[in-house]
């Protein structure tokens, strides 16, 4: 009957609620009737009711787009249209140093953008940062817009920023799963996976940070498409996934490639598919235990550190195991606040500390990047 | 430490007032994950080595607040999607972080590691005695799966007599979202 139970089962004299399929209306009312069961109809039709709900937001959250990135608000939540303005606001108010790319499309065909800072040069050697591939990490999201505003800001009277930029480019990608986080603004706000539908299963979405062609598969990874891990039909199966792998390769010149999620309050590097330690460890080790002290430096607060698999769990598909088997030795994946408090909901007023924060270690890794040519 | 009941962890914790950074104590406990039956919570045993901050007088504020309202008090989403929790709302929510505790422990084992993630909805259920009653939808996030679990539970509460969780039970999760 494909029965949808709102409000489950529970014990004799307790209500349940459940949607019914159209087709099921009739067989389920004859078997209540049959069996002497009371039932009240509470919404005549859910699809109005969703229609009007979606068109009630969509007028609400007309806002205003950012003018300047100036006067843009840092220390709040923004939309994806939002975003997306800032991006070229920041673009067209320093066109020497940021330009922005697509490099993709996302499975409901939104453009997927990475900034690109460079101050010159060709194809010179970068490092990567890439906040919001899990959407419902809010946080990241909006430590990618402060740290686009921070480059710019500083490339030239912070010395370290400057040297870096003098020898690198970074490039950043703000919003890694677009779809995904405009799903977490109008429907759901735990959503994490991307939205495909590969299957003939009700479930959508694959997550994006299972889906790499590291370990693919393997344990660490669902093959359940209605589970949050799910790793999808195939590697590089999402086009939000295949864009940063096309990028990649295309590049060739990659040095440092972070990767940033919420929540736990940890600094991770590979591996997460296998407890076989990355010949690197000891130096990226070594770079994490710095890292962390320059971020704890701010605001004193605690993360720890180490590979994916011995500090957090088993993850296969994952994106640092992929990139570090291409060859970007410095490769890591940042969980930032909180450590369960908020969680995903993490209060406006941390974005700023948390991406001030965010920002020293990012330096650390960065400035050994420059200092370390391979 | 390894017994043939299950595996046995002795910890060491530090008590933080989330209201009160400066505010510590210390603890010792001992926690057993049953190997036989894995539907059984695990035992736990623990000692506070210091004494607990007292909150009569912020429980009787909150309680007489409640007691005196015309209508039962009805919210949602606390925090909010950007993390808001109104000040009224706040000690709602910190029954509820007590109340959750309690389901986390009953469903916990060693591939779990359970967070309250937000009370989707909460309502006040009128009682004749000097309880007060809510009745909560929460999530519980479990970093392990990554999975967000909605779940019902029925508090009862008494500024002398404590927290009781009285019903609880997982919810399904609906697939069309």
């Amino acid at each position: 009957l494909q029965l949808d139970f709102w409000l489950a089962p529970r014990g004799l004299g307790y209500p349940v609620d459940v949607r019914v399929p159209f087709p099921s209306l009739q067989p389920l009312k004859a078997h209540l009737e049959a069996n002497g069961i009371s039932y009240s109809i509470m919404i005549e039709d859910v699809q109005a009711l969703v229609d009007h709900e979606k068109m009630e937001m969509f007028r609400s959250t007309r806002s205003q787009l950012p003018l300047s990135t100036s006067t843009f608000d840092y220390s709040s939540y923004h939309s994806l249209d939002e975003i997306y303005a800032f991006m070229d606001v920041l673009v067209a108010e320093n066109p020497n140093l940021v330009s922005k790319l697509e490099i993709g499309r996302t499975t409901e065909n939104r453009p997927i953008y990475v900034l690109k800072f460079s101050k010159g040069g060709t194809n010179r050697p970068a490092i990567w940062i890439d906040t919001g591939i899990h959407s419902r990490e809010w946080v990241t999201q909006a430590t990618g817009v402060w740290l686009a505003k921070k480059i710019v800001q500083d490339h030239e009277n912070d010395g370290d920023l400057a040297s870096i930029l003098d020898k690198l480019d970074i490039f950043l990608e703000i919003v890694t799963n677009p779809d995904g986080f405009a799903f977490t603004q109008t429907q759901n706000r735990m959503w994490r996976k991307t939205r495909s539908k590969h299957s003939s299963s009700l479930c959508v979405g694959v997550d994006p940070n299972r889906n790499w062609d590291a370990g693919f598969g393997g344990s660490g990874a669902s093959g359940n498409p209605c589970s949050e891990t799910y790793h999808g039909p195939y590697a590089n199966s999402e086009p939000e996934v295949k864009a940063i792998v096309d990028f990649v390769k295309n590049h060739g010149n990659i040095k440092a490639f972070i990767s940033i999620h919420s929540y736990s309050q940890l600094l991770l590097y590979p591996y997460g598919y296998t407890r076989t330690p990355v010949p690197d460890q000891k130096e990226l080790h070594e770079i994490s235990e710095k890292a962390v002290a320059a971020l704890s430096s701010l605001y004193g607060t605690n993360y720890k550190y180490g590979s994916i698999i011995t500090t957090i769990y088993q993850a296969s598909g994952g994106t640092i195991d992929w990139t570090y088997n291409q060859g970007i030795k410095y490769s890591f994946t940042f969980e930032l606040r909180d450590t369960g408090r908020y969680g995903f909901l993490l209060p406006a007023s941390q974005i700023v500390p948390t991406a001030q924060e965010t920002w020293l270690a990012l330096k650390v890794i960065m400035t050994h990047t420059r200092d370390h040519p391979y | 430490d390894i017994s043939d009941a299950g595996l046995k962890y002795h910890l060491e914790l530090v008590l933080e007032d989330i209201l009160d950074n400066d505010s510590t104590v210390n603890c010792t406990a001992e926690v057993l994950y049953h190997s036989g039956n894995k539907n059984l919570a695990p035992d736990v045993q623990f000692t506070i080595h210091g004494e607990l901050k007292n909150t009569d007088d912020a429980d009787n504020i909150f309680y007489n607040r409640i007691k005196s309202l015309e209508k039962e008090l009805v919210a949602e989403n606390i925090p909010d999607s950007h993390g808001n929790v109104a000040p009224e709302m706040e000690p709602i929510r910190l029954l509820a972080w007590a109340a959750s505790g309690y389901v986390i422990w009953q469903n916990s084992n060693e591939n779990t590691d359970f967070q309250l993630a937000q009370i989707k909805h909460v309502k006040q259920v009128k009682r004749n005695d000097e309880y007060l009653e809510f009745d909560y939808m929460i999530l519980l996030h479990d970093m392990a799966s990554q999975e967000i679990i909605p779940w019902q539970m029925t508090v009862l509460w008494h500024p002398q007599h404590g927290v009781q969780v009285t019903q609880d039970s997982r919810q399904p999760k609906h697939e069309l979202e």
